[in-house]
């Protein structure tokens, strides 16, 4: 594991380290303005809804001759149907029949069935590498190629790039959407501009953390931070720090311990960094919110007296 | 050679048959009013007669059915930057990541552009705004722990750092002590002085009269509108609210 973490456990496991990281990072920082943005559930349902696409795009790599297990060509199938999923979300809840939340679920469980459907139809086949897909469930870093983690990197490089360039006009639009389309900012091409990164995010992180979890690597960093600082430049820095962290530590973890499942390691470390800080915070954690309670029980008690 | 006109001054929000429904119920029918050039302007009326859905509708936050809407004269794209629009302060989520300045400075990036760091200057022009509402040693506070007096002015000073010409403001006393009150009512005459139009929908009958120059009374429709000092009488009230209020004073 020691290996791992200093980048010495041989060429290939130290790119995959790397590719990981830099999704790590994009995860926290972009996870940010998803949290402030109340749109956890969206990343979920997109992440679940990429299933259909990736197996869809399997079976028709068979009849056009390409390589069934070329990641970008996968996750191409996965962005597709994430949209649609989206789309569909949306549709759902606009219509005013259903509230948010269930046309969210209506979305994420009907494109998660219909992926899981065609998933076994492409496990059943005659060929070879469908065990690469379910990799892309819970995360596989281990048989992940340099050329994954290349991909990986690029895909989460580009969210990050285009968050920082974004990152004012998208503050302005999440503290105050009336006054931003007030100010002439494009509120609506910037909400699916945040939709777009969310999405280049999880597309990064399915070969890593899998599609079941890669919506724990957006929320849990950006969570965390929100517990220990008071401004969003200060909570971008330390969630993407924390999500980068967390992905390198759970790589490493999941490669010292062979059938521990990548995603599922990550995920449950960035979870421990999540709950010290939920305990510890100073300003809202709850052992410092405990405190101040018995503090001034004592003085009314005291003053009672 | 004659000399050149002097123009007339151009009423700051000038509103021409303006309809706004939300649903079936029409919120606002056939609305025409030019409010004055500068000074301070209550929006009155009861629960339901359109004052907030006036401020919105002007500024294309909610669509209109129909009506013509001008900002000294000129459309909205073209008057953008002298309008400062106060929003209530429940539409704002305040566990919202910044500090009282950070939300001051937020005023002054239509100005210095969105895509480089506020420069030195702009971020003193926020500082200036902050102490001009009574916030200047809140500075550095989280707007999630400030009361809801503080937030409100953090707003405005938002507001005020934007220098717009037209200050519309959506209930700014809402829900503050009488202190708050007459700090945010003194900034807003110190506006009107420096030749300001500062429009606000307000709920307080009882102030209209002394805190203000000229008023709109709504129910919809435009029910009357006139000076301040004299418009809230028996007979306009009655007619906006149905005879069951009587005049303030």
């Amino acid at each position: 594991m020691w290996e791992a973490l200093a980048f010495r456990a041989g060429h290939n496991a130290a790119v995959v380290a790397l590719g990981c990281i830099v999704f790590g990072l994009a995860a926290g920082a972009v996870g940010c303005f998803v949290l402030l943005r109340g749109r956890a559930l969206i990343a979920d349902a997109a992440a679940h809804a990429t299933l259909p696409g990736i197996a869809a795009a399997f079976l028709l790599a068979l009849p056009l001759g390409l390589d069934p297990r070329a990641l970008p060509w996968l996750l191409a199938g996965g962005a597709v149907t994430a949209l649609l999923g989206v789309v569909a979300a949306h549709a759902l809840a606009s219509s005013g029949r259903v509230k948010d939340d269930a046309a969210i679920a209506v979305a994420l469980s009907a494109f998660f069935g219909l992926g899981a459907v065609l998933l076994s139809v492409v496990q059943a086949l005659p060929v070879a590498g469908q065990a690469g897909l379910s990799g892309l469930l819970l995360g596989r870093a281990a048989g992940m190629t340099a050329a994954d983690a290349a991909t990986m990197a690029a895909v989460a490089g580009i969210a990050l790039g285009l968050l920082l360039l974004l990152r004012r006009p998208l503050a302005a639009l999440l503290f105050d959407p009336l006054q931003a389309r007030l100010a002439g900012l494009p509120a609506g091409a910037l909400d699916a501009a945040l939709l777009g990164l969310m999405l280049l995010v999880v597309l990064a992180g399915l070969p890593a953390v899998g599609l079941v979890l890669v919506v724990a690597l957006l929320i849990v960093p950006a969570a965390a931070a929100r517990l220990l600082v008071v401004r969003l430049p200060a909570m971008v820095a330390l969630s993407a720090a924390f999500g980068a962290g967390a992905s390198h530590l759970g790589v490493a973890l999941s490669a010292s311990a062979p059938g521990l499942p990548t995603g599922a390691t990550i995920v449950l470390v960035a979870l421990a960094g999540f709950l010290l800080a939920l305990l510890l915070s100073p300003r809202r954690g709850l052992i410092a919110a405990f405190r101040r309670q018995a503090a001034l029980m004592a003085a009314a008690r005291a003053a009672a007296r | 050679m004659s000399p050149a006109p002097v123009p007339l001054p151009l009423p700051a929000l000038s509103v021409r048959g303006l309809s706004v429904a939300y649903g079936r119920e029409p919120a606002l029918w056939n609305v025409t009013w030019h409010s004055p050039p500068s000074g301070l302007v209550a929006i009155v009326g009861p629960n339901g007669a359109g004052k907030s859905t006036l401020l919105k509708a002007a500024l294309g936050l909610v669509p209109r059915l129909a009506g013509e809407v001008r900002f000294f004269g000129a459309p909205l794209a073209a008057a953008r930057r002298r309008i400062g629009y106060l929003p209530q302060r429940a539409a704002i989520e305040w566990d919202f990541p910044a500090t009282a300045l950070d939300v001051a400075a937020m005023g002054r990036y239509p100005r210095a552009g969105w895509f480089r760091p506020l420069p030195r200057a702009e971020r003193e022009a926020a500082r200036a705004a902050l102490a001009e509402v009574g916030l200047a040693d809140l500075a550095d506070r989280p707007i999630g722990e400030l009361s809801g007096g503080q937030q409100q002015r953090v707003l405005l000073a938002r507001t005020l750092a934007q220098e717009p010409d037209l200050f519309l403001m959506d209930e700014p006393f809402a829900g503050v002590d009488a202190a708050t009150e007459e700090a945010i009512l003194a900034v807003l005459h110190r506006l009107a002085e420096g030749g300001r139009c500062v429009i606000a929908v307000h709920h307080d009958l009882s102030t209209v009269p002394r805190a203000f120059d000229h008023a709109l009374l709504l129910n919809r429709e435009v029910v009357a509108e006139g000076p301040a000092a004299t418009l809230l009488s028996p007979e306009n009230l009655a007619r906006a609210y149905g005879g069951r209020l009587r005049a303030p004073g």
